[in-house]
């Protein structure tokens, strides 16, 4: 540690230097635009009396736009159907990952590097892009998988309809990930297992996974993260079918707030809200699941 | 090595290019299927937008969808994309390029030179900046961006390359990653020696720092592309006039009047193919330069 305090004598201003475009960005883009919708969210737009003539103004409106927000039917929904979203593709997106990872790992498997290449690819496909081909692929006049005699687009079927477009675009970054925690095992370990007449299958289960356990928590941690934020993917489906309406998730609720019905200030609110709990639950997962791996991994 | 290495069985064959000492006799037959499965799961979209494309817009809804058309139907559709609203389809593709190509390259060297500066040197916040950042990973960016559109609105940056730009190069995932690249790929001693021949800070970390985490910051450029490539609200909620959009808010907006006029239906699906396959060829020919192990590494 004496070369360091030495570094700082000799160094000066520079590491704030190095720093600064940083800080000015987290706080033009990340701190001011917080800041500013939490101002927003506590005022409100009222039309003045009709005698001077026309023209609104913005009062301080308290916590009316929170109470209204939080009382509104619509955003409670869209969280609904966001949690069932998620449940179909947080699950789906890391079991898939690890599934594919695992399998290209064992010894025998052929194939690997086109199947793992193909499989990465819709990572460099954008939501909206991948959202078009997959809503081709379900719309009944163009569908090639059956979307004439199966309606993909049914109460419940939507959610799985929307959910794989998100699963399709995710599977193969987290695959990449895991796999390349899984490459940087060391071999010693099967060995030993081997040699005590530990299967293949057993192998898989009690060492490899368990030891690529953090990777699997941060591609959880993203999927999560990804499946509160939901919008590309039903955003895009919506022109092609009823099912998706304008307020389906939190966030097209915001959208629709802020340029449907022009009212900035509901969106503000609804935009505090929902990013504090993204917040909350993005802190709790990373809390929850980096507590388990320590207890596993002691 | 130990005494017992010629005993014990050979070590897994790391790399391609080293081939295993004792050749497995047998396919694992099953993880080969699912493997398969997957990555056909993963190409068929990509396949039947290519059958779909070369079908004339007539025949589009009316001919069975598995079979391609081969009266160059593709020519007349990307003769008609071309031609929409004066050529706007190959504006879409150079903006999404300028937009993820020089955002990549300021927010890695804003990374790098952040991530270099935790790393390196002791100095006053430098632990609540971090825990800021490590914050900051877990933020949900995607929301913000109509907060980040109602503040740009203020200052009328609102419908302008910048109003794009600026906020998608603060990246504190890749702040994170550079950090912890340049503790392993930057020694102290070599810093000290230039210091004690006379070089400033300044030249250090151009010459020495950046240098050394060349192969770190490829990744962090190529995460942050990709981002920027795939992003849609914040330049669908930025932009309103159509010669700024990205591919994806053009084909986006273009599928919208579709939904009005089907017979856009079909440079909808050319623009689709035609926006999936440039990337496509550029990650493929990039693909060496990928370390996703760092992405990995960074949780030791």
């Amino acid at each position: 540690m004496a070369r360091t305090t030495t570094n700082r004598r000799r160094t000066g201003g520079f590491p704030y230097l190095l720093v600064l475009p940083a800080v000015t960005l987290f706080a033009a883009f990340v701190v001011a635009p917080g800041g500013y919708a939490l101002l927003l969210s506590f005022q409100r737009r009222k039309v003045n009396g009709g005698l001077l003539g026309g023209g609104t103004h913005t009062v301080f409106a308290g916590l009316a736009n929170y109470r209204d927000v939080l009382g509104d039917s619509q955003l409670w929904s869209g969280v609904l159907r966001m949690l069932a979203l998620g449940a179909v593709t947080v699950p789906a997106t890391v079991l898939f990952a690890l599934l594919f990872a695992v399998l290209l790992d064992l010894e025998r498997t052929r194939l690997k590097r086109v199947t793992r290449l193909t499989i990465f690819l819709p990572y460099a496909v954008p939501g909206v892009i991948a959202s078009l081909m997959w809503g081709f692929l379900y719309l009944p006049a163009t569908s090639p998988i059956g979307g004439d005699h199966v309606d993909f687009f049914g109460q419940v079927a939507v959610y799985f309809s929307v959910g794989n477009v998100a699963v399709w675009g995710a599977v193969g970054f987290n695959m990449i990930v895991i796999y390349t925690a899984l490459r940087a095992l060391p071999p010693e370990l099967f060995e030993s297992a081997r040699l005590d007449g530990a299967s293949e299958r057993q192998i898989v289960l009690r060492i490899k996974v368990p030891m690529v356990m953090p990777a699997v928590v941060m591609c959880t941690l993203f999927t999560v993260l990804a499946a509160l934020q939901v919008f590309n993917e039903p955003n895009t489906l919506k022109p092609l079918s009823n099912a998706v309406s304008s307020t389906w998730v939190p966030l097209m609720k915001i959208y629709d707030d802020a340029f449907g019905n022009s009212d900035i200030y509901s969106a503000a609110a609804t935009s505090v809200v929902l990013t504090a709990a993204a917040l909350a639950v993005s802190f709790v997962t990373a809390r929850i699941v980096s507590s388990r791996v320590q207890q596993e991994a002691a | 090595m130990t005494a017992t290495a010629g005993t014990s069985a050979p070590p897994r064959a790391r790399t391609a290019q080293a081939p295993a000492v004792r050749r497995p006799r047998r396919v694992a037959v099953l993880p080969t299927t699912a493997l398969v499965l997957g990555a056909l799961y993963c190409i068929v979209p990509t396949l039947w937008i290519l059958v779909a494309a070369t079908k004339s817009r007539t025949k589009l809804f009316s001919t069975d969808t598995y079979t391609p058309s081969f009266d160059l139907g593709i020519v007349r559709n990307i003769r008609d994309l071309s031609h929409y609203q004066g050529g706007i389809f190959w504006h879409w593709m150079l903006n999404s390029f300028f937009y993820a190509a020089v955002g990549g390259l300021l927010a890695s060297f804003v990374s790098a030179a952040t991530g270099y500066a935790l790393a390196k040197y002791e100095f006053r916040g430098r632990s609540a900046l971090f825990n800021t950042i490590l914050a900051g990973v877990l933020l949900p960016q995607i929301v913000l961006a109509v907060p980040q559109y109602l503040l740009l609105s203020k200052v009328g940056l609102t419908d302008s390359l910048i109003g794009v730009l600026l906020p998608q190069l603060f990246n504190p995932y890749g702040i994170y990653l550079c950090k912890i690249y340049a503790q392993s790929a930057v020694p102290d001693s070599l810093l000290e020696a230039g210091r004690i021949d006379g070089a400033g800070e300044g030249r250090l970390f151009l010459s020495v720092g950046l240098r050394l985490m060349g192969p770190g910051l490829v990744t962090v450029f190529l995460l942050q592309f990709i981002a920027i490539w795939n992003n849609f609200l914040l330049p669908y909620v930025m932009l309103t006039s159509d010669d700024k959009f990205p591919l994806t808010v053009g084909l986006y907006s273009l599928l919208r009047h579709g939904a009005a006029e089907a017979s856009l239906y079909s440079l909808v699906i050319t623009g689709t193919l035609l926006s999936v396959l440039p990337v496509i060829a550029l990650f493929l020919s990039l693909q060496r330069f990928w370390r996703i192990d760092l992405v990995t590494g960074a949780l030791k």
